[in-house]
This record gives C-alpha cells, structure tokens and sequence, in this order.
C-alpha cells in the first residue's frame, strides 16, 4: 500500500476539559472521497478541522498526537499557511467574503504572492470552471455575490478553495444550508473534484455519504467505531452501533 | 381607546404612570429644542462677517484663529488617539485571548479612563506635559491630553466593529492560508470601518466642545498657535469671552458655531454607524 | 499504552513552541499592537502616580483633618488656610441636586421610550435626547447663565448664581447618560418577563412598572452611577452659573464652589503649596470617581453573573 495522503495517529482532542476526541487513528488516501458520519457532537467536525489546524483558532484547545501530510507532521515540521494553502477548506456556511467574486476567488492566491493580473484572470476564470459556476458568474465578476442563491455562493467558495491550489479539499457539512437540487450540483462537483483532489467531507446525510464517498469513518462520542469502505459500512457493517446507526436506530 | 380608558377606570394608576412618562418625554425634549433653539436665536443676528477676520483684536473679538487652532488640535490629538486606540482594540479583539489577565486590566482602565472627568485630564497634563515635560502651554501638551481623553472611546467603537465581523469570513480567511495581518487588513477592517469611523468622529466631537481640560494645557491666546504655541481652541475662546462679561454677543454667536459642528458631527457619526448595520445585513 | 501517553505528552509539549508564523513582520506588528494596548494601562497608572504624588504630599503637610474638614479655603492668607470641606458639600449638594431633577425624569423618559413609544415615533425622539450629550458643557453653562440664572433671579431673588440653578443645569446634562443607558437596559428585558404579568391581569403600564422595570434594575443603577460621576466631575457648565463662593451654602439659592470649580477657577494664578492644595483637591475628585467606578463595576458584573 503507498503512502496515505492524510494520516491521524492516537490524537487526543480537548476543548478545556472536555475530550472531544478519543485516540483517533484514521489513514486518508490520496484522490478519494473520505466522509465523516455520525451523530452532532460525535466529533467529526472537529478532526476535520485539525486536519488543517482551524482548531488553532478555538479557545483552550489542546492537541495531541501526530498528524502527517505525506508523512511531513503538520503540527511540527510545517508553517501553518502553507499547510492551509496545500489543505483547503470549504465551511458548512457559504462564506464568501462582503467584496467582489472576482476578488473573492483572487485573495488566496494575492494571499500567496500572486500580483500579476494576467495569471489572476485566468486562476479565476479556470476555478470557477471547475467549479462549474463559470457560467453563472462570468458577466458579474467584479459584482458581489450576496444577491446569488446559497448553492451558487458555496460553489464560488469551493472555486475560492480551489484557487490557491491545494491538494486535499476539506468540506464540513457544505450542503446542510442549501436545497435539493444545489446539493446535487455540489455532490456532482465533489465526484468530478475527486480524480485531482483528496477530498474529506463531514455530512449528516447518510445518503450524501453513499452516493458520493469511497471510504467512510463513522463516529460516535469522539471515537471513530468503524472506518472501512462505504459500500461495506452501509451493507454490512462490522459493529452492532453502525448498524444501529445507520438504519436510523438513535442519532 | 375606548377599551384602554375602561382599563385605565379600574386601574387609575396606570393612567398617572402613563401620563408621568408622557411628561417627562416631553420635558426632556423640550430642554432639547429650548437650548439648540435659544442659542440659534440670541446667536444668529450676532453672526457677523468680522467675526471671521483674520485676527483678534480687543475690538473685533474674531474667532477664525479659535477655529484654526481647534482644526489643529483636532488632526494632532486624534493622529495620537486614533492609531493608539485602534491598535489597542485589534490587540485586544484579534489577538488576545478571551477573559485573559491582561485583556480584563486593559478593560478595566479603559473603563477608568472614560470616567475620569476632563478637568482631572485638565490638571494631570498641566502637571505632566506642561511642567514635567516642560513641553509649556502649548497646542501639543492640549492634544496629548486629549488624545488620552479620547483613547477610550475610539477603542471601544473599533472593538465594537470587529466582533461585529463575522468569525466565518476570519475562518474562510484562514483556511486559505493566509496570515494574521493580512486577514485583518482585507478581510476584517473593511467592513468594520464604518464603525470605526463613527467612533473617530465621536471623538472629534468632544476634542471639539472640551473646554476643562484645555485651559491649563494648551492655554488661551487667542493667536494662531503653531505645535509649541499655546492657543485657544473655540470652546475656550467661548469661555474667555463670556467669562469676561463684555463679549456675551459674541459669546452667543460661538456658541451657535459651536452647537452647530458638534451636532452636525453627531449627526454624522449616528448616519455612519447605521449605514453599519445596513452593510451587515 | 505507556507508550501513547508518552508520545501524545511529547506532542503536547512540542506545541507551543510550534512554528506559528515565520514572518517577521507578522511578529513585529503583533508586538505594537500589544504595545498599543499597554498605552491605555500606562494612561491610568502615570495619572495616577502624578496625581496621588503630587497631592498626597501637599494634603499631610496642610494636614487631613485641616484640607478635608477645614471650612475656611483662603490661600492667600497669613498664614494661609486650605480647608476644602465647603467645596466637598458644594460637590455632593449639586449632585444630589441634579440627581434628583435628572433621575426621575430620566427614567420616566427611558420607560416610555423603551415600553410605550410607538417605533416610528422612537426614531425621531431619540435622536434629540443623544444629541443631548453632544452639546458642549460650555454651551450648557452659556444657557445657564442666560437663562436659568435670570429665572431663579427672578422668581427667588438673590443673584440666581445657586445650587438650585447648578443643579438644574447638571440635572439637564447627565439625562441623555441615564435614557440612554436605561432603554438598552429596559429593552433587554426578555419579552417572557412582561408577558407573563400581562398573562395575569395585569395592565401594560403595571407590567412594565412592576415587572420589566425591576428586571432591568443594574442596568439602570449603572447609569445612574454612571451619572453621578459625570455630575461630580463636570467643571465649566459648573462655574459659569455656581458663584463659586467658598462658603457652605446654606439653603438652595446659596451660592456654591464645587471641587472641580474650585480647580479651574484658581490654577491660573496658583503656586507652590496653593497650587498643590489644588491638586489636592483633584485627588479628593479623583477618589469619589474611582470610587464610583467601583460601584459601577460591582453592578454590571453582578448583572454579567446574574
């Protein structure tokens, strides 16, 4: 087996002094889809946020462990933009900055020292292609996004993510705010994403995490109970809480 | 109606209640409008053209030199005061950590500082920038004093602005990989300025209508003051001149100049402060 | 298991000094912002070094019994007497004065704003009444002067220079800090509170009066504190209208030197233990304002708590 992209070893997770994760150990592989499930509270959230260190910014938050992108410990031997730039993330909110799409989609890379308008034009241009809201978009660039729907703003975030380049994409719940139809949109963009990104995605939607994921962790009470194919997760689990889980027995 | 004066039988003292609050609105604004409306009318007739000559004399008690010098005090105090102020509630907003040590004493100063009434500002500049410095009376020893004076009421706007940014543009912010400061130039303080501004013009206006802690720092020559120059601003040339008696006209026409830019600053700071709310929306 | 502990406690002790932000201008801004910070602290401890350095002194060698108890101010004397008891009733008499005009109308203003004013109506009456604190306090002492002293004159004789016009004019100044602060009070009462007493029979005006009101108390005792401070501490709109006799005022249309008339109106021509008997007069100040702060510390963290 080569090198998991992302991998977890015995982390420990405190918010003062609750443990909000208990021994993780997770291995995430490159340029597949890995969902998070479970119950609110479970903590999958918040080991998606460790993945690319968001939980710095939470108040008396205490880590333990040792957490590797491509076997380089992004807790120690990585500055904490650059693992940001390289790990992007996708909010369960879309939260488009309050200036243009154009610039929105342009402030990570000006982030990262790109000036020149040129190489921006098309960074832009290019993202919000893959991100397929090229079409929506293209003749209000330098309009603000407030007045689009939920599904199309959090599509220009996943553009905005894709902008700096990363190579794994984190998505916390992206389509818990949005209708029907925008999160199929967004579910079919996650596929299409997958055969260039690694893709974590946090979901409630059970359905959500068949259709689209490769693997899937679930998690009950800050541990992970089982972390396997989702194709076996969903039919033929091996822990009698999955299964009680997954046909909707308690969560 | 009907029905609420049925109530109001049975319950008569609730009508007496309702009628107190009634008159004491009507008290409070009447005092309101008696004021503005008085100085307006004792001071508009007074309002003269050589009131704004070039100089003062004994004769012609002209005010464009108070004018001159309070726009100088204004840009000099709040040049110290705003980047101290704002500054301070970046640090204590985007930095600190909540119900720190430190950030409970700065709190706790600040609140200090707002209490403490202008003349003991007054007495504490004459004794540290006049004396100790040795910096005279002088226009800058008046604007250090103010800028201190001040410095608790633009920290408060400023912080008020930043919590009101939403955590989830810091977090999209973050997540990009981009750093501290340039998540809180581009993303935080722009929409956060309006506030901000509110809270500098606030300032302005009670740099511009302080007379107590003016005296006896930046003085009351009635000259065009450089930086090292005592000089009146307009609240004190108000002073000077209804406190000697011979001037209550023209005492009355400052006042109307008086009144009029510090309501016209209030008037303009409540206007940026909602367009605030509408830009959060 | 050992050896997991021993690890995860490796991690633990690694991350502190993890690299946070290699740029060096990340680091030197965050420093002067914190040094920014630190301004507002160094503010308050140099006043009051100079404050208590400079007045401490003058008030052991006047004596404290002497400065604070002494009825007879008379620097200018030989020997000089620095008794400054007249202008520490002048100061409680005015504010007491003003809170008595002010608080009650303050607080019937607040309550109507707050509970009756109908929205549209509440957007253009309280507009006035913040411009209220805008107004210079020179300004107040102008329309003193020129009117409410002639008033007094008038209706009571004697100069109409009074604590009964100082505390009209002071009771005038600290309404916008006691509505103000009261409608946010009175308006964060939660609506469960009045409804239930209207649920019970009561009227709109015996709800609000018995129910919200009560509710949102600290919140108004802290304006009220609030006020006070800016009644004692208020020095122009004061001197203009006072008389600034240094006499203890005998009845309401006495004349009156406050603590801080005190200060302004003889700094200009004071020295050497005069000037410092004046400082020390600003400590007394001083002391009553952080007196009050305290108080109004104690109020909003109880209701912060409760």
């Amino acid at each position: 087996m080569t090198q998991p992209k992302l991998q977890v070893k015995n982390c420990d997770l405190f918010y003062g002094d609750f443990q909000a994760l208990k021994n993780i150990n997770l291995s995430i592989a490159e340029k597949e889809i890995t969902a998070f499930i479970g119950p609110s509270g479970c903590g999958k959230s918040t080991l998606l946020k460790s993945l690319n260190r968001m939980n710095d910014l939470v108040e008396g938050c205490k880590i333990t462990g040792e957490f590797t992108l491509d076997g380089v410990n992004i807790y120690k031997d990585m500055e904490i933009t650059e693992l940001r730039k390289r790990v992007g993330m996708v909010f369960q909110k879309p939260n488009l900055f309050p200036m243009s799409i154009y610039d929105n989609i342009a402030y990570g890379p000006r982030t990262h020292g790109i000036k020149k308008k040129a190489e921006l034009d098309e960074i832009v241009e290019t993202t919000l292609r893959q991100a397929s809201v090229w079409d929506e978009t293209k003749d209000r660039l330098k309009k603000s996004a407030l007045g689009m729907s939920g599904g199309q703003q959090q599509r220009i975030c996943i553009a905005r993510a894709l902008a700096v380049k990363p190579e794994v994409l984190l998505m916390d719940e992206p389509t818990s705010a949005l209708d029907p139809i925008s999160t199929i949109k967004i579910e079919e963009l996650a596929t299409e994403l997958k055969k260039n990104y690694t893709i974590v995605i946090v979901t409630h939607n059970m359905q959500q995490a068949t259709r689209i994921s490769d693997k899937t962790a679930f998690f009950l009470h800050g541990e992970i109970v089982e972390f396997d194919e989702t194709q076996r997760i969903f039919s033929n689990p091996k822990e009698q809480k999955t299964l009680e889980y997954i046909t909707g027995r308690f969560g | 109606m009907s029905d609420r004066m049925k109530t109001y039988k049975t319950h008569p003292m609730s009508l007496v209640f309702n009628i107190l609050t009634k008159i004491a609105v009507v008290l409070t604004i009447s005092v309101f409008l008696l004021i503005v409306g008085y100085v307006i009318i004792k001071g508009v007739p007074y309002l003269k053209p050589s009131l704004f000559a070039k100089t003062y004399t004994t004769e012609n008690v002209s005010m464009l030199p108070a004018i001159v010098n309070t726009f100088e005090m204004l840009l000099v105090s709040l040049a110290i005061a705003a980047p101290l102020g704002i500054f301070c509630a970046i640090y204590l907003v985007e930095y600190a950590k909540k119900g720190n040590k430190f950030v409970r004493i700065i709190r706790l100063t600040t609140e200090t500082l707002s209490g403490i009434p202008s003349i003991v500002y007054g007495l504490f500049g004459n004794m540290f920038f006049v004396l100790a410095l040795n910096w005279k009376l002088s226009m800058l020893s008046g604007a250090c004093t103010l800028a201190i004076m001040v410095l608790p009421l633009i920290i408060r706007s400023t912080e008020e602005a930043l919590k009101s940014v939403d955590d989830s543009f810091r977090e999209g912010s973050y997540g990009l990989g981009a750093g501290k400061l340039r998540t809180i130039f581009v993303i935080v303080l722009p929409p956060a300025i309006s506030g901000i501004l509110s809270g500098v013009i606030l300032a302005m206006g009670r740099i511009f209508g302080e007379t107590a802690a003016l005296i006896y720092t930046a003085g009351t020559i009635a000259k065009y003051a450089g930086l090292t120059d005592s000089g009146r601003t307009l609240s004190i040339h108000m002073y000077s001149l209804s406190n000697e008696g011979l001037y209550m006209n023209e005492a009355s026409a400052t006042a109307v100049v008086l009144l009029a830019v510090v309501l016209l600053l209030n008037g303009l700071a409540s206007l940026v402060a909602r367009k605030l709310s509408k830009g959060g929306n | 298991m050992t050896e997991n502990t021993a690890a995860a406690a490796d991690t633990a002790a690694q991350k502190p000094t993890a690299k946070q932000s290699p740029h060096l201008l990340e680091k030197a801004m965050k420093a002067l912002f914190c040094l920014c910070a630190c301004v507002s602290v160094a503010a308050v401890i140099v006043i009051c070094i100079f404050m208590f350095a400079k007045g401490c002194p003058a008030i052991a060698k006047i004596g404290v019994g002497n400065f604070l108890f002494g009825t007879d101010w008379s620097p200018r004397n030989v020997p000089a007497s620095y008794g400054i008891f007249p202008m520490i009733v002048g100061s409680l008499y005015c504010t007491a004065g003003a809170i008595i005009i002010g608080v009650p109308i303050g607080l019937l203003t607040a309550i109507y704003m707050a509970k009756f004013c109908p929205k549209k109506l509440f957007k253009w009456l309280m507009p006035p009444i913040n411009l209220l604190a805008g107004i210079p306090s020179i300004v107040y002492g102008f329309f003193g002067m020129v009117v409410v002293v002639p008033i007094i004159r008038n209706l009571f004789g004697g100069t109409g220079n009074s604590v009964l016009t100082v505390s009209i004019i002071l009771g005038i100044m600290i309404l916008p800090t006691i509505v103000g602060m009261s409608v946010s009070a009175l308006k964060a009462v939660p609506e469960s509170y009045y409804e239930g007493a209207v649920a019970l029979g009561a009227t709109h005006e015996r709800a609000v009066a018995t129910v919200v009101f009560p509710a949102a108390k600290s919140g108004i005792l802290a304006s009220v504190i609030l006020a006070v401070g800016r009644a004692i501490g208020e020095t122009m709109a004061v001197i203009m209208i006072a008389g600034n006799s240094t006499i203890i005022p005998r009845s309401l249309l006495d004349s009156v030197r406050t603590l801080t008339g005190n200060i302004v109106i003889e700094m200009s021509y004071a020295e050497g233990l005069h000037y410092d008997a004046l400082i020390g007069t600003g400590v007394v100040l001083f002391v009553f304002i952080l007196l009050l702060n305290l108080c109004f510390n104690l109020v909003t963290n109880r209701k912060d708590k409760g």
